[in-house]
């Protein structure tokens, strides 16, 4: 979808403010939020793409004025309300309706390493052979879906190079929507920053760019 | 899957406390109650990301890539697999590619979507890589960037600047400076940062090393 969260080439958000000596976390509820999400129990068919599409959703005002982790509570409490796990009273009050069950197969401390260790790995077969080869010109399409996409505004409709393959990834597009992982081939795209922004941009400077195969047209 | 109903948007937003701690004791409890989250596992994620993984992990790559040529190789070859042998892959980094900075190159590393970083090997990501100006701006405008990081490049210089969006993690192998020949690889390691490896900064000679 065409939000906020689709930054990249935005003017106006002011200079960037390093904090030096930063901590991990800079509040309680922070560090709740984070534990929280990594060892709750999730949806069935929640993924990391149906996560980033609830944050997507949030409405561009908010989006701005709250901070990660608020995202992080946005996306797991709407996520929660959609599959009939909690319900809005019990996000305001704190506390379970009377006599709702519970369940007792959350993920335990001892599982917390594996997760971390093992958790995240989004390369899958796909069947048939990539459709560029490294050094190809292509151009990214210009879609403007309104669901999930990986292919930032500033991209669409400019042309680059294969720079790498790198094999058949999960496609986040489908995954965010409950379609199904539905892997396709993934590659880095390279495009010259005179590309993407104009004369003015240094000559030599590049941009690169990891998108799916259907984002990519031949040239 | 649930079809995306807008209502539950304004539902949340304006039902919820706003005081985002409450809002997220809230949560924390009644995912409690219903037996949805242990809250030892809770505790168990935030001592993972507090004391066991963080920049410390990338020092330890780039400071073997800087003694080992051959480790160097198979790095920016394969990042994932050079990364396993040190036993430092994991969630938010499972998929590496390791980019070179050279005397005619940069590189620079953001996620203008979302903030998607290599947790295994920086840890969780600075508020600045998360915010607005450094999302908007990085693929844009990267000598801005980098000058309000002190970072002041010569035209010639590529900056390669690279989008993390898709679940492939990036993270920037820096030059390694002068006067530092006779170093330990321990000692290398701890002058690596963190900004370094994003590619905001450089890694400075041991006497002009800033934290």
């Amino acid at each position: 979808m065409n939000g906020i969260h689709d930054m990249g080439g935005m003017h106006g958000f002011g200079p960037i403010a390093p904090e030096p000596g930063e901590a991990v976390f800079h509040e309680t509820w922070e560090r709740r939020m984070f534990g929280l999400r990594r060892a709750m129990t999730s949806p069935p068919g929640f993924s990391i793409d149906r996560f980033r599409f609830l944050r997507e959703t949030m409405p561009p005002a908010i989006y701005l004025t709250w901070s990660y982790y608020e995202h992080w509570y946005f996306a797991t409490a709407l996520s929660l309300l959609q599959a009939g796990m909690i319900t809005i009273d019990e996000l305001r009050t704190g506390r379970a309706a009377a006599g709702r069950p519970k369940r007792n197969d959350a993920m335990r401390p001892a599982d917390v390493d594996h997760a971390m260790r093992a958790g995240g790995k989004f390369a899958r077969a796909v069947n048939t052979p990539p459709r560029f080869s490294l050094g190809q010109a292509v151009a990214a399409r210009n879609l403007n879906p309104t669901g999930h996409t990986r292919l930032p505004r500033y991209a669409r409709g400019k042309r680059g190079l294969i720079h790498h393959w790198h094999g058949g990834h999960v496609f986040p597009d489908s995954s965010a929507r409950g379609g199904g992982e539905c892997p396709q081939h993934l590659y880095t795209v390279m495009f010259s920053a005179r590309e993407l922004w104009g004369g003015d941009a240094a000559p030599n400077d590049k941009v690169y760019l990891d998108l799916w195969e259907s984002y990519l047209d031949p040239t | 899957m649930a079809q995306d109903h807008p209502h539950d948007h304004e539902h949340l937003v304006g039902q919820v406390p706003s005081d985002p701690a409450l809002r997220i004791k809230a949560l924390e409890s009644v995912l409690l109650e219903l037996g949805l989250v242990d809250p030892a596992t809770i505790d168990a994620w935030i001592e993972t990301y507090e004391t066991r993984i963080g920049p410390h992990n990338g020092a330890k790559v780039v400071a073997r890539a800087w003694v080992d040529p051959a480790y160097r190789q198979r790095l920016l070859a394969d990042g994932s697999a050079a990364i396993a042998e040190m036993d430092l892959l994991g969630v938010q980094g499972q998929h590496m590619v390791v980019v070179e900075n050279t005397p005619s190159v940069h590189n620079l590393v953001v996620c203008t979507l979302c903030s998607c970083y290599p947790w295994p090997l920086l840890g969780l990501p600075p508020r600045w890589y998360k915010s607005a100006p450094y999302r908007s701006r990085a693929v844009m405008d990267p000598r801005s960037v980098l000058r309000e990081f002190g970072v002041e490049l010569s035209p010639d210089v590529e900056i390669r600047v690279w989008d993390s969006t898709a679940e492939i993690r990036y993270l920037v192998l820096p030059e390694r400076p002068p006067g530092t020949e006779k170093m330990s690889e321990g000692d290398l390691a701890s002058l690596v940062t963190r900004d370094a490896m994003i590619g905001t900064a450089r890694v400075g000679p041991p006497s002009t090393r800033t934290p």
